[in-house]
């Protein structure tokens, strides 16, 4: 217990991790604001307004198509060449019927809850993993690079235990960053959406998923931070789990999907790793094949799908984890540490 | 008097897969009794930073028997650990931090009371600096830094490795000081050292290693009675009478060089019996002095690290014992 505590205090001791849990919540306040800023309430006032305009810009297609045609009638009397540019027929043009100019489309946009809510939990999540991972492999990696390893090690000659501890610190802190920010973001999302938008037909079900939502991204931001703190114990160094990341996302999610693409696989998304972070947050991605076509009754065509979902991503990650954690606490059992 | 630390037969191999295999330690021996100052001696790259490590957990053994305060490591090390407080190979700490913290969280990790920060930074001279971050250190406070987080365990084997590094000549007699002090209070203080000066002034015993095994060992003054060349510088009253008394020592059968003004004597047991001998032949001496040898410079012949004029003398050019007829030993150098 006093290993565990003495590596909490030592993370929040750490500049570093400050810095980082910082500028992460700023990121997040900043979205919050941002959408709180470009929402807006709809009343009586924006549906009126929505509706003058939606008939100002009718009137406008109706003046034009009118002067559109005065001067094809113009050019058909006059026998100068078009060019194709008028029909043959100049009744033809016509402006296109009032109903197609829908007030709604003239709206300001307003954020619904409901609606809406479920999706601002994947930057949420995505934020705080990437801090989570970063200051993970931080933590351990600046550990190892400094020697400060090798002393605790005098300290504490069981390593397994050295290192599981440092990661239940770690992740005891990111969680007590994590949780608290998820009620705000819930907080701070519900206000934009009183002020600025609806909280309508928010019912228990409605909450129950959103809490499920919150609860995955939650979890998606404590496997990152475990990759991180494995990957830079791994490797020793926090530029080596940072820099292995990098390459792993240059090389081999874009090199990988530009090979897939130029090799047309089908599916090609279904390689990248995001893909699997989105439908372990959405519950399902459904991936589209364009190049095939599916006639439908109707002589469309529909493409081909494939459904990814929370469960594949599920097990991809926890067998990352296993396998990446497993590495790691394997490496810190049998090498030299000099 | 009980051995605080014994090791037997200790083997260590680096193994790198383009140079080959390094038998950095080759069967090594070494004791160290209770209460005792125990000074480790070798040339650079010998064994002793190796050594070190792996009787303190951070590498591995390829063979060989190591006890701590009488139990069996690296399996007894969680029980022993609080009790042996160790530096190797100038230590490194995290930056940014103060040496407080450093201290604290050392001290949170190892249970040891947070009183105990303040007693040790006091004792390393760093109470006024403690709260400045390690990366504004010289390399001399980094060091007493490290000495200070060896000792704040109380332990009762102290392992130092090479804690003169870096250290000032006023900081090289306190630690000395601080160690008899330690010792007198009855810890048990393991020192590897480049400064034979040091070593032999502070030194109780000393053991000797060279590319990986024991050269010599043994308290300081048996070390060095053992090595002595038994050379006695010999003057009479009358420089007239030196040929006499080459005549009469040489018929005693004891090698004789020559000087102007006075002889050199080799291999003298008894110095007395010179005197003695000489006076027999109404030869009177004036001075008989054996020549002292000093730890340095058994440390040079034992070792074979001795400087030739003209020569630039490679790491691992030194002495290996029992060289010939080990299997799998490459002589210290990397091997195929
Ligand atoms: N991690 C390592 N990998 C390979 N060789 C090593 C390693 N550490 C030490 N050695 C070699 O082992 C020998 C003993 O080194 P060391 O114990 O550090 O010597 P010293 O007596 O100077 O402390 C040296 O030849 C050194 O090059
Ligand atoms: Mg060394």
């Amino acid at each position: 217990m006093s290993l565990f505590r003495t590596e909490l205090r030592r993370l929040t001791k750490r500049r570093f991790t400050r810095y980082m849990t910082l500028l992460g919540l700023l990121v997040l306040a900043v979205v919050v604001v941002g959408v709180f800023f470009t929402n807006q309430k709809i009343g009586a006032d924006q549906l009126a307004k929505a509706e003058r305009q939606a008939e100002q810009d009718y009137r406008q297609q109706v003046v034009r198509t009118d002067q559109e045609r005065a001067s094809c009638e113009q050019a058909k009397k006059a026998g100068t060449a078009t060019d194709g540019r008028y029909p043959d027929d100049c009744s033809m043009i016509t402006p296109p019927p009032r109903e197609s100019f829908e007030a709604r489309w003239f709206l300001p946009s307003t954020f619904n809850f409901r609606e809406t809510f479920d999706e601002t939990l994947i930057p949420f999540a995505a934020t705080l993993a990437l801090v989570g991972f970063i200051v993970g492999a931080s933590f351990v990696g600046a550990e190892w690079s400094t020697g400060g390893m090798m002393n605790l090690l005098l300290w504490r000659p069981k390593r397994l235990t050295v290192l599981l501890t440092k990661l239940a610190a770690l992740l005891t802190g990111i969680l007590a960053v994590t949780l608290p920010a998820a009620v705000l973001w819930f907080a701070g999302f519900w206000a934009v959406a009183s002020f600025r938008g609806s909280t309508e037909k928010m019912t228990s079900g409605a909450w129950q998923s959103f809490a499920l939502t919150g609860l995955r991204g939650v979890a998606l931001v404590l496997v990152l931070t475990t990759i991180g703190f494995a990957l830079a114990s791994l490797g020793r160094h926090t530029a080596m789990a940072l820099g292995g990341v990098v390459a792993v996302m240059v090389v081999f999610q874009f090199g990988l999907g530009i090979l897939l693409e130029m090799a047309n696989v089908k599916f090609a998304e279904a390689w990248l790793l995001p893909t699997y972070a989105l439908a372990w947050m959405t519950k399902t991605v459904t991936l589209q094949n364009w190049d095939s076509c599916n006639a439908t009754y109707f002589g469309s065509c529909e493409p081909e799908t494939m459904d990814i979902t929370w469960q594949q991503s599920s097990v991809l990650f926890s067998i990352g984890v296993v396998v990446i954690l497993g590495a790691a606490l394997w490496a810190m059992r049998r090498r030299d540490i000099s | 008097m009980p051995a605080v630390l014994e090791i037997e037969g200790l083997r260590k191999t680096y193994k790198s897969r383009r140079r080959g295999t390094r038998n950095a330690l080759d069967g090594f021996d070494m004791r160290v009794d209770a209460g005792q100052v125990h000074g480790f001696l070798g040339p650079n790259g010998s064994g002793k930073t190796t050594t070190l490590r792996t009787l303190l957990g951070l590498i591995r053994p390829d063979g060989g028997r190591m006890t701590l305060l009488g139990h069996e490591v690296p399996d007894a090390l969680p029980t022993v650990a609080g009790q042996v407080g160790a530096i190797v190979e100038s230590p490194q700490f995290f930056p940014h931090f103060s040496a407080r913290d450093t201290l604290s969280l050392l001290a949170g990790a190892g249970e040891v009371p947070q009183a105990r920060v303040d007693e040790v930074l006091e004792l390393v001279g760093l109470r006024d600096r403690a709260g400045e971050r390690v990366k504004t250190y010289s390399l001399g406070m980094k060091q007493r830094l490290a000495v200070a987080s060896a000792l704040l365990k109380n332990p009762k084997l102290l392992i130092l490795d090479e804690p003169a590094n870096g250290l000032d000549p006023g900081g090289i007699r306190e630690m000395r000081t601080l160690m008899r002090t330690l010792a007198e209070s009855g810890m048990t203080v393991l020192l590897s050292s480049h400064i034979l000066g040091e070593i032999q002034l502070i030194c109780d015993s000393v053991t000797i290693i060279s590319l990986g095994r024991r050269v010599a060992f043994g308290p300081v003054d048996e070390v060095l009675a053992q090595h002595s060349s038994g050379a006695v510088r010999v003057r009479l009253e009358a420089v007239s009478d030196l040929p006499a008394a080459t005549d009469a020592l040489t018929r005693a059968g004891i090698r004789v060089t020559g000087h102007p003004d006075h002889l050199m004597l080799a291999d003298v047991d008894k110095p007395a019996s010179v005197t003695r001998l000489l006076a027999e032949h109404n030869l009177y001496v004036s001075e008989l002095a054996p020549i002292a040898v000093d730890l340095e410079s058994v440390f040079l012949e034992l070792t074979a690290t001795a400087p030739v004029p003209g020569q630039h003398r490679q790491v691992d050019e030194s002495m290996k014992v029992g060289g010939t007829g080990q299997p799998g030993t490459t002589g210290g150098g990397w091997g195929a």
